[in-house]
């Protein structure tokens, strides 16, 4: 076994080298590296090329979150959600599925609801994005956030700040006049603890309240 | 327990701001990420694996398969199948035992460099011929060896054949997946030999062992943190190989990795409730008194592992008849090991029962509900124990009155609103009430405020909240004065959450606890001059203050007995478990759930337009979470019945609707109207508060309900769940 891995290991090594210049030329950046001079096999034996790409591959991205402006570098191919989740620690806003198809990842994106899972961070150039954590003011709670309390709107709280994401969006989209209306327009937010009745309670109580303008 | 019998959930605040942190949440610097490779085929060898391109792609630490692992030195030892932990013993060699089986796991130091890296490795296979099809497999039906898979017989074996009236009826459950919200995911370190997790686990102790036995190191040594939890419903009552992987790959980087299963992952590698078969065999006197009762199970459980469940056991007890056989069998299929998924055995067999009874209540022609009652158990006959307490003819009318019953007619299809059938129908379970020996910490901090320690987690049920009401009701404090610290190793040792037995364990242990404090506090008060000569007995505390029952003028505030004497005299360590007594008793919850169906006889849609379900679980603790668990436990349910099915392409062994697109489980507009009814009476024999445990059980009779109301609106008996349309429209004989 061990001599089976050294060899594996020898054979990385032999070949890194060629595998990072063929890299390169495929990365699609050939022409702004040849612009560049002059040894590109130097950066690449100094490693700088993974440097270089690293920077690269990235596009700058402004976007205010909960309020705070964010001057960002990020991969193309990184959606908002982990962005939120991983880069900016931001963890209130929850994976679930990676699809669409859970609603856990239910973020605003200047005021309308949207899931940060199907949506890529470098496509919200100057947006505002609000996730959970932007709703309360310090231990004063959001209307949506006490009615989920009070009205026992969740049990492991997985779904919950898509859910209350997504009630708030629901009742200011006109989409809150029934407890039917609420059901089928809450129906994208799946929650396996099976809370809905209290959910549903919960909307009713901040749409009746008036609590949102 | 009044003061706090609606208290909010005490973990509700961190639960809406987004600041709950789950497992792989925590901050951790020098955190790498990893997901796993799984196989393409169900069974057979890897013949090559390729990861060069993995590993020379940007940013790529790591990639791990059974060519280059270093091996848990526990890999060697473990050769119990049932070995809790890691039967699978993951990157172990080149076995493939079922699809999408991890086979290499792939680090990089961004999530998305990992993700990407993971695509370019490719293996090549040599297949072996896999049977992952129960219906085709059952001939090499065999009977799992423990005491527990033995046959049980009550007087004469299979006497429903000799009954004037038979039934005899074969159900079908598919496999139905946990899918809790939040995704299996674990955080694994290394500081020399100790690890240290966050991970989705129901059993701090229990991964502490297993993580232990793996890599041969004392339990004592892993560190395990689990306070909160996403949902589990089961799938965290095993240490998944997800985990061991997560540990390997730490242990050889020498860092901190963060493995997260993909929502495909969860419907192949994390378990699942079995696709079982089962048979029932009911007879009766023309009167409708049951004579004889056969039941039988066959279950599919893994190649690699004796999965079983309590399918046939509620048959033994829940009616009143001399004459009960139970058989349960299991068969190896090319797939996980399946794990207990919410109201576990007890949610099938009932499927199976409780369709039979009103099965064979229809060819009486009587109405279902009296059937039972005419069939009530005033005793435990499997047991020949009596109840130690029992409202389950409660439950049938606090039900019958809140469903409108009496609308009810026994002849199906005879009920109509507008264009739509309307049909009734009941389905009864139970769970038994467990508890474990739990020791929970009580100590008071200067401050005043009373803090309660336990290594138990709360995966939803509100355990928090639990032990916050039962600490403040015994210590007269209020419970914003409560801090509960839990789900992490190093406190006084929980149990594992699960089989309905937290608030009996744990919260009888927080009672024990806080009980001894007090004493504690009042003999120090008793000591002071304040009440010198005053008896002990005469003392009350509440409020933070020790007062004299006979002489209101004479108080002591706790905090200065507190700063008067040494910290550790405001302490308590106790370890609490059952007593003797209770093994005189037949201990149950029960639960009844009703439903209300609309069927559309031209498009076959169903509608829940009403749903009440209604349990004696003993004392409430908490209205409001206990009402939350009880809907919950009904969804569940409701899914099982109407929804829920893993569709396996059986050419390949591998599932079809992996996915929250194509596995269905109920939303928010599936759920029209709820009810819940608590009987809430103590049981004078489970535990001090007298619980008797609700989770399970809130599951457990729900798709029987929907299948008997089903047949009440339509005349179709649908014996295979789910009860989806194609099955309503199907144009066989209905059975009316």
């Amino acid at each position: 076994m061990a001599a089976k891995k050294s060899t594996r290991n020898k054979l990385t090594e032999d070949e890194s080298n060629a595998s990072r210049r063929d890299f390169l030329k495929k990365s699609g950046l050939f022409t702004a590296l040849a612009l560049a001079p002059p040894s590109l096999v130097m950066a690449s034996e100094k490693k700088w090329d993974e440097k270089i790409a690293e920077y690269l591959e990235t596009v700058p991205l402004s976007l205010e979150v909960n309020g705070v402006k964010q001057n960002l570098n990020v991969e193309p191919r990184t959606t908002l959600l982990d962005l939120l989740r991983e880069q900016l620690h931001l963890t209130g806003t929850k994976k679930g599925c990676d699809h669409g198809q859970c609603g856990a990842c239910t973020v605003h994106v200047n005021g309308t609801r949207i899931l940060s899972c199907l949506t890529l961070a470098s496509m919200q150039q100057n947006a505002q994005v609000t996730t959970i954590e932007g709703l309360s003011k310090g231990k004063k709670l959001h209307p949506m956030q006490e009615a989920f309390i009070k009205n026992d709107g969740f049990q492991c709280g997985y779904c919950t700040p898509g859910q209350i994401m997504s009630g708030i969006a629901c009742i200011k989209e006109g989409h809150a006049n029934s407890r039917e209306e609420i059901r089928e327009y809450m129906s994208g937010n799946i929650c396996r603890c099976g809370a809905y009745h209290n959910i549903v309670d919960a909307i009713t109580e901040v749409k009746e309240g008036g609590m949102l303008s | 327990m009044s003061k706090t019998s609606n208290i909010n959930r005490v973990d509700g605040f961190a639960k809406v701001t987004g600041s709950a942190t789950y497992s792989a949440e925590y901050k951790t610097d020098g955190v790498v990420y990893a997901c796993l490779v799984g196989s393409t085929i169900a069974k057979g060898r890897i013949k090559t694996i390729d990861t060069k391109k993995a590993e020379w792609a940007p940013g790529v630490l790591a990639v791990i398969s059974h060519l280059n692992v270093d091996k848990p030195s526990g890999y060697e030892k473990a050769k119990d199948p049932h070995n809790f932990g890691q039967p699978l013993q993951v990157f172990k060699d080149d076995t493939v035992l079922y699809y999408d089986q991890p086979i290499a796991m792939v680090i990089a130091d961004t999530f998305e460099r990992m993700q990407y890296a993971a695509t370019l490795i490719k293996a090549e296979y040599i297949k072996e011929e896999h049977i992952t099809d129960l219906q085709k497999a059952k001939v090499k039906e065999k009977k799992v060896e423990t005491d527990k898979g033995d046959d049980y017989h009550r007087g004469v074996p299979d006497n429903y054949k000799n009954a004037a009236v038979v039934l005899e009826e074969e159900y079908t459950i598919p496999t139905e997946v946990h899918n809790p919200m939040e995704l299996a995911n674990i955080i694994a370190k290394w500081e020399g030999n100790k690890p240290t997790v966050f991970t989705k686990t129901q059993g701090v102790e229990g991964t502490r062992k297993s993580i232990g036995g793996v890599f041969g190191i004392p339990p004592e040594d892993v560190s395990v943190n689990s306070e909160y939890l996403g949902g589990a419903f089961g799938m965290g009552l095993h240490t998944w190989p997800y985990e061991i992987a997560a540990l390997i790959g730490a242990k050889k980087l020498n860092r901190p990795v963060k493995l997260v299963l993909h929502r495909e992952q969860m419907f192949t590698n994390v378990g699942f409730r079995p696709y079982t078969i089962q048979k029932m065999g009911l007879g009766a006197t023309k009167e409708g008194k049951l004579t004889g009762l056969t039941h039988e199970a066959v279950a599919m459980t893994s190649s690699y592992e004796d999965f079983m469940e309590g399918t046939v056991n509620m048959s033994r007890f829940i009616y009143n008849c001399d004459n009960v056989s139970t058989r349960y069998r299991i068969v190896k299929l090319d797939t996980c090991t399946p794990i207990w998924m919410r109201g576990p055995g007890e949610a099938t067999g009932s499927f199976a029962l409780e369709s039979a009874m009103d099965e064979l209540a229809h060819k009486l022609d009587m109405d279902p509900i009296e059937f039972r009652k005419l069939n009530y158990a005033e005793k435990d006959l499997e047991q020949n124990k009596p109840w130690s307490s029992k409202y389950l003819l409660d439950c049938y009318e606090g039900g019958m009155e809140r469903i409108g019953w009496k609308n009810r007619k026994n002849k199906p299809g005879s009920v109509k609103e507008g264009e739509w059938l309307v049909g009734y129908g009941m389905g009864t379970g139970t769970f038994g009430c467990y508890r474990s020996p739990t020791s929970v910490k009580a100590k008071f901090l200067a401050d005043g405020n009373l803090v309660l320690q336990c290594s138990v987690n709360d995966m939803g049920p509100g355990t928090a909240t639990m032990m916050t009401a039962i600490g403040a009701e015994i210590t007269g404090l209020p419970s914003e004065n409560v801090i509960i610290q839990m789900g992490r190793s190093g406190l006084a040792k929980g149990p594992t959450q699960g089989g309905s037995a937290t608030t009996s364990s744990v919260g009888s242990a927080v009672h024990d606890s806080c009980n001894l404090l007090v004493s504690k506090v009042l003999g120090l008060a008793g000591a002071t001059s304040t009440f010198k000569g005053t008896p002990i007995t005469d003392l009350t505390f509440a409020n933070g203050v020790i007062s004299s029952a006979k002489d209101a003028s004479k108080t002591v505030s706790l905090a200065s007995l507190i700063s008067s004497n040494k910290p550790e005299d405001f302490e308590v360590e106790n370890t609490s478990k059952g007593n003797e007594e209770m093994k005189k008793y037949s201990i149950y919850s029960f639960s009844v759930h009703f439903v209300k169906v609309l069927v559309n006889p031209n498009l076959g849609k169903i509608r829940l337009a009403h749903v009440v379900s209604c349990a004696d679980i003993g004392t409430v603790i908490n209205q409001k979470t206990s009402a939350g668990q009880m809907y919950g436990g009904a969804v569940g349910g409701i899914g099982m019945g109407l929804m829920e099915a893993l569709e396996i392409d059986h050419r390949f062994g591998r599932p079809i609707n992996n996915n929250f697109a194509d596995y269905h489980v109920p939303v928010n507009a599936d759920i029209e109207k709820q009810e819940v009814f608590f009987v809430n009476k103590k049981d004078p024999i489970s535990n001090p508060m007298g619980t008797k445990g609700l989770g399970e059980t809130a599951l457990v009779g729900m798709a029987p309900a929907i299948a008997n109301a089903v047949f009440n609106a339509t005349g179709k008996r649908v014996r295979d769940l789910p009860i989806t349309l194609d099955k309503i429209l199907e144009p066989s004989v209905a059975n009316a």
